[in-house]
């Protein structure tokens, strides 16, 4: 419970301080330039738009800066990899990293917005006589910049819309491009100098509390020679150009990971349609729960496509399961010869590029003495890599780890299309009882869908010692899970013990689980606790 | 995947085109600068595009989002018949309602906006793509008992089908609350599923 809150609250804060910071820097710079002595003259003749357009442009600018860095994916993974700052919540702020981009972004349109308005109202002010602001606009640098940015921010929202994104992501990929305009008119933005102040050495001749209502002496009187101006120099580049450079680095690790080989060492395909890849890669490291982004140039140069490990890191090689549930992924499974065709030898595979791994870990299992893994539907396939892993830990190595008893719960409509997860729990069953170890791993699987055949042919077996859906010793069982009774059998199993509860599925699920681990937990702060671990994967 | 459909995303430029002229024409007005009056047209013609553009038309493959509320406006539209499905007339209409708002200020990013928007709707014409309307799916009465088969009087545990001789009554609530039927439970029995 102090975890949600502490894991929503962290959200709310860094929002909240987001804003905080360009209130701050808004108003500051809003009351400078409304006191400053230097743009006395200058706000005799715009007004306190002076003051509102240089505000927003500091809002600008600060927004600017920071909208590169929440897509540095490797910064991020890197960030999240170092253990000195990133603990728990810190780290699940991490993920959120797209929704924070979303933000700045809505942030810099607001901006711009304000700043587009104003600056037409201090160009179309009589009191600037400027004659023609068509022309001024389109001759001066600061006009076309301003144009040319307001153009390509413009470009890439309407490109970037939900709608868009869905119906066709490269269409949206390739206009988020045009960010590049974007950033290189932004720094030449201001090189134009348009924003003219009082020199400080004008302002020491000058005087301004005296002068000012003295208008007609200037030339005259001694105390008023004639002000000297000159614009402020750009400062837009001086913002950005750290996360601009930080940015470029990005691309060049991705294009360098892009390069790397990638080594296919065994293609298995299953007969439900999932292809199985085992691959290896220089300097790899993962952790279960992780995922990494696929790319294959032969089908889209441009897609790269996420996918859960399935293997342990204990393993010498790295697998992912694909399922061929779209168009790319059933050209690659058509590729690999997963569509019945026997793969000629002659034709060679496609080449493969692995980005990654990101992601959060389930590491934390090990750090309970009993854990609970409940999966539901496709969230089975980061607890594949955490079972093998769990395998590894506990019966190969040498050293006993904490973690003495696991109980694996699936729920799952269509069994069929993870047969390939249900012989992982045949092998594991195996092994361990070889081991004689049978008592570490408890597992349930709930099927949730049926038809009356199969219900028929279900209750015609029922008596066998094996599962007639899936072949192993523990029987299925049919509907949804009582947690209530799963979860008062646990806390009864093990009567002072800290359990620890990981979960991967559907929201709604996720709400329940978590009001069981609040109702299980006892009081007495040496009974049983149940700790929810709310990781999305 | 798939083929780039342009016309969707010249969709939302005009819209977004739309709503800045729309607003540079408000700025104008507001702000009484010479030659306002272009900015009352700007305004006209912003909420006429916006009007035009809402409804987003209908994929060639897949399903398409509807915008919020968008069933009204698309009757309308559809009313223009080949002129509202022709891109290539988009295009043009867009191109030439763009040109007074150029000669405002508070207008021209509304210009240029609107103009970017017409050419792509001309790639989209040249490339065959049509606004279809989309049209609202009638809705399929639920055949009440076509599919399921006599329920079962009994709640469980029952005896298999062929031990069942009485005739069951209408209706798919199985068990809730009290059974009506022969049986009766000892104890009471509740759905403890959270």
């Amino acid at each position: 419970m102090g975890c949600w809150i502490l894991n929503e609250s962290l959200s709310v804060m860094f929002v909240l301080s987001w804003l905080g910071v360009n209130f701050y820097l808004f108003i500051d710079t809003f009351c400078w330039y409304e006191e400053e002595e230097s743009f006395f003259y200058t706000r005799v003749i715009l007004g306190s738009a002076l003051a509102w357009a240089r505000a927003s442009a500091v809002c600008l600018n600060f927004n600017c800066m920071l909208i590169l860095i929440p897509v540095s994916r490797n910064l991020i993974s890197f960030i999240r990899g170092s253990t000195i700052c990133c603990r728990g919540p810190w780290r699940r702020q991490l993920d959120k990293n797209l929704k924070f981009h979303k933000l700045v972004a809505y942030g810099i349109a607001v901006n711009a917005t304000l700043l587009d308005s104003l600056l037409t109202v201090n160009l179309e002010d009589p009191s600037n006589r400027i004659a023609n602001p068509t022309t001024e606009l389109l001759t001066t640098i600061a006009g076309i910049t301003g144009l040319v940015i307001s153009l390509a921010l413009i470009l890439i929202v309407t490109s970037s819309t939900e709608f868009i994104r869905q119906t066709s992501y490269e269409l949206f990929w390739y206009t988020h491009h045009i960010f590049i305009i974007f950033f290189i008119s932004l720094a030449i933005h201001g090189a134009g100098r348009m924003v003219r102040g009082q020199t400080p050495e004008s302002l020491l001749l000058h005087n301004i509390t005296f002068c000012r209502d003295h208008y007609a002496e200037w030339k005259a009187a001694a105390q008023c020679p004639v002000p000297q101006f000159s614009g402020k120099e750009p400062s837009a580049w001086k913002w950005v150009l750290g996360p601009v450079v930080l940015y470029a680095c990005e691309r060049v690790i991705r294009f360098w990971r892009f390069q790397q080989e990638v080594v296919i060492t065994k293609v298995i395909s299953h007969p439900s349609g999932v292809l199985e890849l085992h691959m290896k890669k220089r300097s790899f490291a993962m952790a279960p729960g992780q995922y990494i982004l696929i790319q294959c140039p032969a089908i889209s140069s441009l897609q790269w496509h996420p996918f859960t490990l399935t293997s342990a890191p204990e393993e010498d090689f790295f697998s992912v399961h694909v399922r061929a549930a779209g168009d790319w992924t059933r050209a690659l499974c058509e590729a690999f010869g997963a569509d019945g065709q026997a793969p000629e030898e002659s034709r060679s595979r496609p080449r493969l590029a692995v980005d990654g791994p990101f992601g959060a870990t389930l590491t934390d299992v090990f750090h309970y003495p009993v854990s609970m893994c409940i999966a539901a539907g496709i969230g089975v396939t980061p607890f594949a890599a955490l079972l093998k892993s769990i395998w590894y830990k506990c019966c190969e190595s040498q050293t006993q780890p904490k973690l003495n008893k696991v109980y694996f719960y699936w729920i799952c409509r269509d069994p069929s299309a993870f047969e390939w997860f249900a012989d992982l729990l045949l092998s594991l069953e195996t092994r361990m009882s070889e081991q004689g170890k049978t008592h570490l791993l408890s597992y349930h699987i709930f099927l949730t869908g049926w038809d009356e055949n199969q219900a028929i042919h279900i209750a015609l077996h029922w008596d066998e010692n094996t599962d007639v859906i899936t072949g192993l010793k523990q029987k299925t069982f049919y509907g949804r899970p009582n947690w209530n009774n799963e979860f008062r059998q646990i806390a009864y199993n093990h009567p002072s013990s800290s359990i620890g509860v990981f979960f991967c599925g559907p929201k709604a699920l996720s709400k329940t689980l978590r009001r069981m681990c609040r109702l299980h937990s006892s009081a007495d702060p040496r009974g049983v606790h149940f700790y929810y671990n709310k990781e999305s994967f | 995947m798939g083929q780039i459909e342009w016309a969707m995303w010249a969709n939302e430029q005009a819209l977004a085109s739309g709503l800045i002229l729309i607003t540079g024409g408000i700025v104008a007005t507001a702000g009484q600068f010479t030659q306002w009056y272009f900015g009352a047209y700007s305004i006209v013609a912003g909420v006429f595009i916006c009007l035009l553009e809402y409804p987003r038309g209908k994929r060639r493959k897949g399903s398409t989002m509807e915008r919020c509320g968008q069933k009204y406006m698309t009757k309308v539209v559809k009313l223009f018949g080949p002129l509202s499905r022709n891109y290539y007339f988009r295009a043009f209409l867009h191109l030439g309602l763009s040109v007074p708002a150029g000669f405002l200020l508070a207008t021209i990013l509304g210009t240029a906006c609107l103009a970017i928007a017409s050419v792509i709707y001309l790639l989209a014409a040249t490339r065959g793509e049509q606004w279809t309307p989309i049209e609202p799916k009638p809705k399929e009465r639920p055949q009440v008992g076509g599919t399921i088969k006599q329920p079962p009087s009994n709640p469980p545990p029952r005896p298999p089908a062929e031990a069942r001789k009485k005739p069951s009554e209408e209706g798919e609530e199985v068990v809730a609350g009290a059974p009506s039927g022969p049986q009766e439970n000892p104890i009471p029995v509740t759905d403890e599923v959270v």
